[in-house]
């Protein structure tokens, strides 16, 4: 029945075959690879598309006993409830520095650590430093943090070790001052992640036609010139794709990081809306599940239409986004 | 390629430079590393005095003697690994089957699925949302909240997808249909066989990510059995707790309280050697999996 309705032109390339198939027939002759999708596509709608159906009790007022589709509709209140309650102009400043200050140290830093690294001449030395700066990307938050206090400690740590060897008298305590949090959170970052985030540029630096550096050394550019008038323009595209990413992922700043560096000491400098939305709706005494969900909500939403900006930024200036 | 000395004075200025500068950032890099393997090895008075600046002062294995003799430790390695080694294998499996499903270029609606995929790497429903769905799921300290919930990673499916349209070959596809061989052989034949080098990739990512995370550990579990190492770690790495009680040796009870630095130097090494393990064999794959992946970001 349906084989003579979808008489549709497949859209899809027709892989040779030349005669041509209906739709439907196209499907058929594929079930295997349906049946293969089925397990995926329940995965993906379970476990991804359910929770944000599930954000629909940000405008509700949840409670355990009425459920989900039971508990009374409250419309924006528990948004109203966020900007207007005392977390708000704490958390909210908080994150927007926390991800500001990342995004502006974190993101160019390994580029110009790729634009050095391949200026570098000597190939072993090159490889040597580059498997040595990855490594620390594989190290869990946890042992991450642990080892930041660890090392900086001021009176057992390698920090303070050094302190006192060289000037002969204790070290100031720098864990103990609250707004530290910023430089430890985001100079830490760059110690873990710019060996691994250098990897795209340099492969990138790698693609670059080598007869351009030649025809400009032939010209008398200086090595330094053609980093900047070769190198720097061959990765612009790669970096505005990755800019665009971190952009549309900074306000996801980590929550895993941020819980785990927090503590009595920095509370007012470390708590941020991911660790809020958790407070509230896990760990708290009385949870409430709608106002947390809402102030998670609030987080995505912003960070989706930062997302968009940004793409929309780039596609205006260079040509190319993400999509 | 050419002589330092050939070179003009602008060129040697600006690699001394470089080479200064890298050089830093590669010791900066590497002497925590150095120096935490050091001080897992000395005494606990040394690295408590502040005497540990490179090597090991006092060599001593006592950090690890404590370490392994915590029940805790023990508890939590096996259960990391059972999370790690289960929880990869569902990855493996599941995101290979939709990259190999959805690199077909003859399947019709498989780029709205692509798309539903892709989204989710954008938007979410958040910690509660996905809580509760948890909670109806009656999965909620169970084993299975740490292995189902982030079965497909839309970025990992995205590396595998493009691995397999860029570097198998359609006239494959083509003279197996001839031979009469059928999609989910033509998979299993075929494409997994020469889909080794991302399917290494994806082992380091998603293995990884089991061995390191603690996150959905802590809010979803409760019963300390089935703690991942990396919720110990938190508790006495960050916490400073360490329960006693479940040091087997009393002698060492004692000494715990002296040598609270040490043991936490040798808990890092202890907590990072399966990773350090596994890291040569997939290291020369890494770096083209990540190229692949940010190409069709």
């Amino acid at each position: 029945m349906a084989k003579k309705k979808n008489q549709v032109q497949s859209p899809a390339v027709n892989l040779g075959v030349q005669h041509r198939k209906t739709l439907w027939k196209q499907m058929k002759s594929r079930w295997q690879i349906y049946l293969l999708l089925l397990l995926p596509l329940i995965y993906i709608i379970i476990f991804a598309y359910v929770p944000m159906g599930g954000l629909i009790i940000a405008f509700k007022d949840y409670n355990f006993r009425d459920g989900i589709f039971g508990s009374p509709w409250v419309g924006f209140d528990n948004f109203i409830e966020f900007f207007t309650g005392r977390y708000f102009p704490v958390v909210v400043p908080n994150t927007i520095i926390l991800a500001a200050y990342s995004l502006v140290v974190t993101f160019p830093i390994p580029i110009i650590f790729a634009l050095l690294l391949n200026a570098l001449p000597g190939r072993k030395y090159k490889k040597v430093i580059q498997t040595v700066t990855y490594i620390p990307h594989f190290i869990s938050v946890i042992v991450m943090v642990g080892l930041l206090y660890q090392i900086l400690n001021y009176r057992t740590g390698l920090y303070g070790a050094i302190y006192s060897a060289i000037t002969g008298a204790t070290a100031p305590d720098i864990l103990a001052k609250g707004s530290n949090f910023y430089h430890l959170y985001v100079w830490s970052a760059v110690w873990q992640s710019t060996g691994y985030n250098a990897i795209i540029y340099i492969a990138a630096l790698a693609g670059v036609d080598q007869e351009l550096h030649e025809a400009a050394t032939i010209d008398g550019a200086s090595r330094f010139q053609r980093v900047l008038y070769i190198d720097v323009p061959s990765i612009l595209p790669t970096a505005s794709i990755m800019l665009i990413l971190a952009i549309g992922n900074v306000m996801n700043i980590g929550f895993e990081k941020a819980f785990a560096m927090q503590n009595s000491l920095n509370m007012n400098y470390s708590e941020i809306i991911s660790t809020y939305v958790y407070k509230v709706g896990l760990a708290m005494g009385i949870t409430d599940f709608s106002l947390s969900t809402a102030v998670g909500m609030f987080n995505s939403v912003i960070n989706f239409v930062l997302l968009l900006t940004a793409n929309w930024g780039s596609k205006k200036l260079s040509g190319s986004g993400i999509f | 390629m050419h002589k330092f000395k050939n070179l003009g004075t602008n060129d040697k200025i600006f690699y001394v430079i470089i080479t200064v500068v890298l050089t830093l950032f590669f010791l900066i890099v590497l002497y925590p590393c150095i120096y935490v393997i050091s001080a897992s090895f000395s005494s606990g008075s040394a690295v408590q005095a502040g005497k540990v600046i490179l090597w090991p002062v006092d060599f001593s294995l006592e950090g690890y003697k404590t370490v392994f003799n915590t029940k805790d430790v023990w508890t939590g390695f096996r259960n990391s690994l059972f999370y790690t080694v289960v929880g990869t294998s569902i990855n493996i499996v599941m995101t290979m089957v939709a990259a190999y499903s959805l690199s077909r270029p003859d399947v019709p609606g498989k780029n709205g699925i692509m798309l539903l995929f892709t989204f989710t790497m954008f938007f979410n429903g958040g910690m509660i949302p996905t809580y509760m769905l948890i909670q109806n799921l009656n999965m909620l300290d169970t084993i299975w909240c740490l292995i189902i919930p982030g079965a497909i990673g839309a970025y990992n499916l995205i590396v595998a997808r493009t691995f397999i349209q860029n570097t198998i070959p359609l006239e494959l596809l083509e003279a197996a249909k001839i031979d009469g061989c059928s999609d989910i052989k033509y998979m299993l034949k075929i494409v997994i066989p020469l889909s080794k080098a991302v399917i290494a990739v994806l082992v380091l990512f998603y293995g990884v990510g089991h061995w390191n995370s603690y996150f959905n550990a802590m809010i979803y579990l409760h019963t300390k059995n089935l703690f991942p190492l990396t919720l110990f770690l938190r508790q006495i790495l960050l916490m400073e707790q360490i329960d006693p009680s479940t040091i087997s040796d009393p002698e060492l009870q004692a000494q715990m309280a002296k040598a609270a630095g040490v043991i936490k130097y040798a808990l890092i090494v202890v907590s990072m050697v399966p990773v350090m393990l596994i890291y040569p064999f997939i290291q020369k794959y890494f770096v083209k999996g990540v190229m692949i992946g940010s190409i069709k970001g």
